[in-house]
């Protein structure tokens, strides 16, 4: 019975949430309701036992890419009332490939009714009898594919270091702080203790 | 099979990846300063990860090879050959490039930075996994890690408009054919339900799907990019022209080995059991790679986009052993790679020794003309490459393609071989043009004298190697090919 009504309420949620991503005029707000829209399909990913995407939802999408979003759409000046006004011009455009893709999903779903591909046959499942799914995943990236998975770790440092290589300069004009300098200073070298006499100004 | 066994046969790839990392760690400490010690250590690396490869090229326990982790990675003579060479390549690439760009820098300061050599090294573990992969993972990772080092590579010089021009043009296509490659291994693994080579094999055994055909294209597709065969060829000229010549010596050589070792590995251990399939995509871009090498080639005016061309000419006669799709083919494309290494490296070695009064790095054929009067060493080594480039008898460039033209006679492409022997005609042109140039040509005094040292021991050691005394060493070549490409038809 719970998991009736939590289903209905995170997909009505993430339903809504889709909704106003689209709907809402702010762009900030678009990528907030995304990120509801996020949480939402992970809850929905959870409730049918995929806890390894639902962990993956919102580590990557929530925490990097929609993140990323936000931060476009807050550094960008984008002048959203001159994309708007483009609108009328672009609609039939529009229509079209939302056509096209209501075709596509009627072929689709015609297509799976008419019976499968001959694919393989499903390997066998190399993961530990009875392991949950981040059990399994983990105890074959560190065991089967462990030299795989450590490659793809150094592809990731080839990319960090192409692009610090490629854009990392020194400045000129710029004044960075010296902070070792700005903590020696003493208040003896920066001060004079003056006694002005009355009706006269301080020579500096 | 143990973890302890696994890691020893990775030991080439794991000495290049560890020292990548501790190169990294100083060259970010030391700054620009440390860039010949990171330069030397990595050539020391180099050496260390070929002694392995060397012996497990040489040491008679290691004549069956050996899978590591569970059937993703393979050592055999295949490989280590392979491997050797690419080390080489790697080797001589980081030597050469300290001078270039220092010249290329500013006038204060060098554009050699640590991270050039070490970028060098992690591209080289890439390659190592591409020609030991025999499963669609490490294949994929090879090649990723390999291509991502590349494209930094072809953009180092990053003031410079072609280098960046380079560097993006290569990073867009390279991404695409990434993505084809891609595509065609998912098809692969939906319609055999296995990444394994040899599973792939066997579920060829029982026929061949349209699916599976399909991934089996799109495979090939992402392939002939890589060693640009000729309908993926139209990066190559640009890339070449572009990139820093250092970098542009590292592509023409050693990914160039590696992903031609990849195709051979998968067109015969993969897809042994459906030859027909392959055959004729390969004798297709085979002849398209020679005809629009040579013809290509006619216009040029710069020496670096006119070896670019001469290297799509060559990947083609190297494919028409692979067209062969036996033992004796396989053995020939091995002899041809190394030759081709050899040529390749002397030849864009020689291009970087061109410079003129101003310490600039003289690209125009045209100013080359002369070359015989002002330095006639160095004219006298181009034109051994050259000759031996096209093919022509008495150096060794000849004995490669002759054993590629065999092996396709043998199998019974006879008209394969008699069209790339027509073609490679056409090729001959433009190599001697740039003789008639270097000796004929009334002389454009651009090209002053070099002293570098390490430039000249490569050229005479590539040039003797090519020139007519190579042929000493055909028994030694022909019996480690013949191993080689034993290792790679074990199925058969």
């Amino acid at each position: 019975m719970i998991q009736v009504f939590t289903f209905y309420l995170f997909a009505t949620l993430l339903i809504a949430s889709g909704a106003f991503t689209i709907f809402s005029r702010n762009p900030v707000h678009s990528v907030l309701w995304l990120i509801l829209a996020f949480f939402n399909a992970a809850g929905l990913m959870v409730l049918v036992g995929a806890e390894f995407i639902a962990m993956l939802l919102v580590i990557v999408y929530v925490g990097a890419v929609a993140v990323l979003f936000l931060f476009v759409v807050m550094m960008l000046d984008i002048d959203f009332a001159e994309l708007r006004a483009g609108f009328m011009k672009n609609v039939p455009l529009g229509i079209l490939l939302a056509i096209i893709f209501v075709c596509e999903l009627i072929f689709g779903i015609g297509a799976y009714r008419a019976g499968k591909i001959e694919l393989a046959d499903a390997p066998v499942n190399p993961a530990r009898e009875g392991a949950s799914n981040i059990e399994a995943v983990g105890e074959l990236l560190y065991t089967k594919y462990i030299f795989l998975f450590e490659t793809a770790g150094i592809i990731l440092l080839v990319a960090m270091v192409g692009a610090i290589v490629l854009t990392n300069r020194k400045r000129a004009g710029v004044r960075p702080q010296k902070v070792a300098d700005q903590v020696a200073r003493r208040p003896e070298d920066a001060t004079r203790n003056m006694q002005p006499e009355v009706g006269k100004g301080v020579e500096l | 099979m143990s973890v302890g066994n696994s890691l020893y046969l990775v030991a080439p790839e794991i000495i290049l990846g560890a020292s990548g990392l501790l190169l990294l760690l100083i060259g970010a400490w030391g700054g620009f300063k440390s860039s010949r010690l990171v330069s030397i250590l990595a050539v020391a690396a180099l050496f260390a990860a070929s002694a392995v490869a060397f012996e497990f090229l040489t040491n008679p326990s290691f004549a069956d090879g050996g899978d590591a982790f569970f059937g993703q990675y393979r050592v055999d003579k295949f490989s280590a050959l392979t491997k050797l060479l690419i080390y080489i390549s790697a080797i001589v690439s980081i030597i050469i490039a300290p001078r270039f760009f220092e010249n290329a820098g500013s006038r204060r300061t060098s554009a050699m930075r640590p991270e050039y050599p070490v970028l060098i090294l992690f591209a080289s573990v890439g390659m190592g996994m591409m020609v030991s992969a025999v499963d669609l993972m490490t294949l994929y990772i090879g090649l990723e890690l390999n291509s991502l080092a590349a494209y930094v590579l072809a953009s180092f010089l990053r003031n410079d408009e072609r280098s960046a021009e380079a560097g993006l043009k290569y990073f867009v296509l390279g991404a695409l054919a990434s993505g084809i490659l891609l595509f065609g291994m998912s098809l692969l693994y939906g319609f055999t339900g296995t990444t394994s080579f040899n599973g792939i094999n066997q579920a060829f055994e029982g026929g061949l799907s349209t699916g599976a055909l399909f991934g089996l294209i799109f495979v090939l597709a992402g392939m002939a990019f890589k060693i640009s065969a000729v309908p993926f060829h139209m990066w190559t000229p640009d890339v070449y022209e572009g990139a820093p010549t250092p970098v542009t010596t590292f592509f023409a050589t050693a990914p160039k080995v590696a992903a031609l070792a990849l195709t051979m590995r998968l067109a015969i251990e993969a897809f042994g059991s459906q030859v027909a399939a392959w055959q004729q995509i390969i004798i297709f871009i085979a002849l398209a790679s020679i005809v629009v090498g040579a013809a290509g080639a006619i216009g040029q005016t710069n020496i670096k986009r006119l070896l670019a061309y001469s290297s799509i000419n060559n990947v083609g006669f190297i494919l028409i052993g692979l067209a062969a799709a036996n033992q004796a083919g396989a053995s020939a494309m091995l002899v041809y790679l190394m030759i081709y290494v050899a040529m390749t490296l002397g030849s864009f070695v020689a291009v970087l020794d061109l410079r003129d009064a101003d310490g600039n790095q003289v690209e125009e054929i045209s100013s080359l003309a002369g070359l015989s009067k002002s330095r006639p060493a160095l004219a006298a080594a181009m034109a051994i490459f050259m000759f031996s480039l096209a093919g022509i008898p008495p150096l060794f460039g000849f004995w490669g393609k002759f054993l590629v033209f065999e092996a396709a006679v043998k199998a019974d492409l006879i008209l394969l071989a008699a069209l790339g022997i027509a073609a490679s005609v056409i090729g001959a042109f433009y190599y001697l043009k740039v003789i008639k140039v270097m000796y004929f040509d009334e002389p454009a005094d651009v090209v002053v004298k070099s002293d570098s040292k390490s430039h000249a021991i490569i050229i005479a050691l590539c040039a003797l190697f090519v020139s007519p005394l190579g042929y000493l060493l055909i028994p030694v070549l022909g019996n480690i090919a013949d191993q080689a490409a034993a290792a790679l038809f074990w199925a058969f």
